[in-house]
């Protein structure tokens, strides 16, 4: 099977999911509580039945359940995904405004929780009964049972309040001036507390699996092969081990890129980071229907991609799983 | 490195090797002496869990720690200790002058580097090989081994080989830098019998021609019989037995050595001529746990134990020339 095979095949099967996905959440959406009007209603004051109809009626909400959904599929077929009440703009402009501000954040926490997670794991495998293997472990329940707000919040208090040294909230400083690269570092300077915050959770379970893969692999025959070529410690564990030992990180990695907006609401609302988390947690409380399928299409779209790019990492790993190889 | 020196090329003298385990120590090893001369074949046979496979990383500098140490007597190669060789200088030996291949071939080889790799890293590890020249020496070991279409299957990973085709890589990574001794652990056990015949000729083939010493490590008397000059016996962490491969096999003095021999069974009809009456030594290797007491630990599985055996270990006492046995009632006579 080639990559292109691989690459429709996978991709005829993401999108029949994706249709399912959509309809499934339409219909959730479209039974909830509460929608548009009574937002507008709210905003307003208070609204009579008279007026309540008439928006309704504006927005398209009086029409049959299966009309409304054949008209939103018409569209997102078009790459229309509708018009957000709340904000006054279209969705998929909305989407692609706070996308690159969701990606920095999951991206570098991600980047980061995987490299140190490893590398921490590593250290802890090859010594199983040190101190720092016990470490990874009580920071591992730790960092898993502590709640990611908690975290987040007591890293504000740490650093923003107690030791004022990190910003509180927002990606950006208004008053700084410079050029591209004074700004740049004061993106980063806002960013440092959310990704430490949202990598703490993913930290404590890379560290965790990449410990227990490794003290797997530590042990093979393979190993001790290496062992008896007269290589070095280094060669026998990074070269030999550390390679076959990353299967499960990768594995883990695509399943946490996949909850990439719902890792990021929590985080992204601590520290008012202007990303796609926050803007899924004001559309919900505001019942902004397009707004929020949105969202959640995009999310699968997350998913099905993280998914095939996690299956192509894996194969370039493991040639046993490699596209094409008999065996 | 290579200084002359006196004496054989491998001399184990008084080795000992303890394990930790819950109940205290226990010598895995218990005062070894076995000596190799250069190119010379030597067979090491006894039943799974006698310490043959600790002998082996024993020697490769390679026993687990923990739980295992050396608790004493030396392991002198080409008059040096390996006790007391630093890591980096092990490192410098393993792989070049003394190689080692495993019982495996299945799970030896790392499934996520070709077998060109595996070979050609060894090259350049030991020998001042650039990646080319390694490549390109590792194709010719393929060669060597007789896998057919070596520079094609240099770019083959160890999923895409049979056990048989594994093993020989094995052995080519093994003989890759021309090593003085090369150890062999039970290395056609996980095979079938028409490969497992193939490999020992290969191996008897690749003796000769380079002049390397094989340690064989077997549980298997008809193996030595075929491929090795000397045997070493070995019981539950001891030696028990040795000498010339002729000797052992038509005079064991040895009931355990008797027992080996008796199982196997062309062998049996070759040295005996009582009609086959196959048999299975009854009862079990001693556990870890036993290891080491001052006593014949064979006792509970000897059909000549006396009352002697069981409050005093029976020290090796030569029969002239080189074949001794540690035994307090040595059998005479022919299997
Ligand atoms: N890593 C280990 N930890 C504890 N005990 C071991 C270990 N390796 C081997 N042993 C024990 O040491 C003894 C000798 O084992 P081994 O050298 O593998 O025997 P053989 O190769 O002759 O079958 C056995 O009792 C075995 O259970
Ligand atoms: S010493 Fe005794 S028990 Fe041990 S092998 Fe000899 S006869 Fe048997
Ligand atoms: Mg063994």
């Amino acid at each position: 099977m080639s990559v292109l095979t691989l690459l429709v095949r996978r991709g005829g099967n993401g999108l029949a999911l994706l249709l399912a996905v959509l309809v499934l959440n339409f219909t959730l959406i479209h039974n909830a509580p509460g929608d548009v009007a009574d937002t507008i209603a709210g905003d307003m004051g208070g609204a009579d039945a008279e007026v309540m109809a008439q928006i309704r009626r504006d927005y398209g909400l009086d029409r049959p359940f299966h009309e409304q959904l054949l008209a939103y599929v018409g569209k997102l077929a078009r790459g229309d995904l509708g018009y957000s009440f709340f904000f006054n703009q279209p969705v998929t402009e909305l989407l692609l405004e706070r996308l690159p501000a969701t990606l920095l954040l999951v991206l570098s926490a991600q980047v980061l929780a995987i490299m140190l997670g490893t590398v921490l794991g590593v250290i802890a495998a090859r010594h199983p009964n040190g101190l720092l293997s016990h470490g990874v472990t009580i920071f591992a329940l730790l960092g898993f049972s502590a709640p990611v707000f908690w975290t987040g919040i007591m890293l504000i208090i740490l650093f923003c309040s107690i030791f004022p040294v990190f910003p509180v909230a927002g990606m950006i400083d208004v008053t700084v001036e410079g050029g591209w690269f004074v700004k740049t570092l004061d993106v980063l300077y806002h960013l440092f507390l959310p990704m430490v915050t949202l990598a703490s959770i993913f930290l404590a379970l890379y560290s965790r699996l990449a410990r227990a893969s490794m003290l797997d692999v530590l042990g093979t025959d393979y190993v001790r092969t290496a062992q008896a070529k007269g290589l070095s410690e280094f060669q026998v564990v990074y070269k030999h081990a550390l390679r076959n030992a990353l299967g499960p990180v990768v594995t883990l990695a695509g399943l946490q890129f996949s909850g990439i907006v719902s890792g990021a609401v929590l985080v992204e609302t601590v520290f008012s980071w202007p990303g796609l988390g926050t803007l899924a947690f004001q559309s919900i409380t505001a019942r902004d229907a397009p707004m929020v399928l949105g969202i959640l299409f995009f999310s699968s779209l997350v998913v099905i991609v993280a998914n095939l790019v996690t299956d192509l990492v894996y194969s370039l790993i493991d040639p046993r799983i490699r596209i094409g190889h008999r065996g | 490195m290579s200084e002359p020196h006196s004496g054989p090329l491998l001399s184990l003298r008084d080795l000992t090797v303890e394990f930790a385990t819950r109940d205290g120590t226990v010598p895995v090893l218990d005062r070894l002496s076995i000596d190799l001369d250069a190119g010379a074949t030597l067979g090491l046979v006894g039943e799974s869990g006698c310490g043959k496979s600790m002998t082996a990383l024993a020697i490769m500098g390679l026993v687990p720690s923990p739980p295992g140490r050396f608790a004493g007597g030396s392991i002198l190669f080409a008059d040096e200790d390996l006790t007391r060789a630093s890591d980096a200088h092990l490192r410098d030996i393993r792989g070049n002058s003394i190689s080692m291949i495993f019982q495996e071939p299945m799970t030896s080889l790392n499934p996520v580097y070709t077998i060109g790799e595996q070979i050609a890293e060894v090259l350049r590890r030991h020998q001042d090989l650039g990646r080319r020249a390694a490549w390109e020496r590792a194709v010719e070991l393929l060669d060597s081994v007789s896998i057919p279409l070596p520079g094609r299957r240099a770019h083959d990973y160890p999923h895409q080989l049979s056990g048989g085709m594994r093993q020989r890589v094995m052995i080519a990574i093994a003989l890759a830098c021309r090593p003085r001794i090369l150890i062999a652990d039970e290395p056609t056990t996980a095979l079938d019998v028409t490969v497992q015949a193939q490999i020992f000729d290969l191996l008897q083939a690749l003796r000769e021609e380079t002049g390397t010493a094989i340690i064989l490590i077997t549980h298997d008397m008809g193996v030595v019989a075929e491929m090795t000059e000397r045997v070493v016996v070995m019981y539950a962490g001891r030696m028990v037995e040795e000498g010339p491969v002729r000797d052992i096999l038509s005079e064991p003095h040895h009931p355990y050595t008797r027992g080996l021999i008796a199982s196997v069974p062309h062998l049996h009809a070759e040295v005996s001529d009582e009609p086959e009456d196959l048999l299975e030594i009854p009862g079990i290797v001693p556990s870890l746990a036993e290891f080491g007491q001052e006593r014949c630990l064979f006792a509970p599985r000897c059909p000549r134990v006396s009352d002697r055996c069981r409050s005093e270990q029976p020290l090796l006492r030569g029969s002239g020339g080189w074949h001794k046995a540690a035994c307090w009632h040595p059998e005479a006579g022919p299997a």
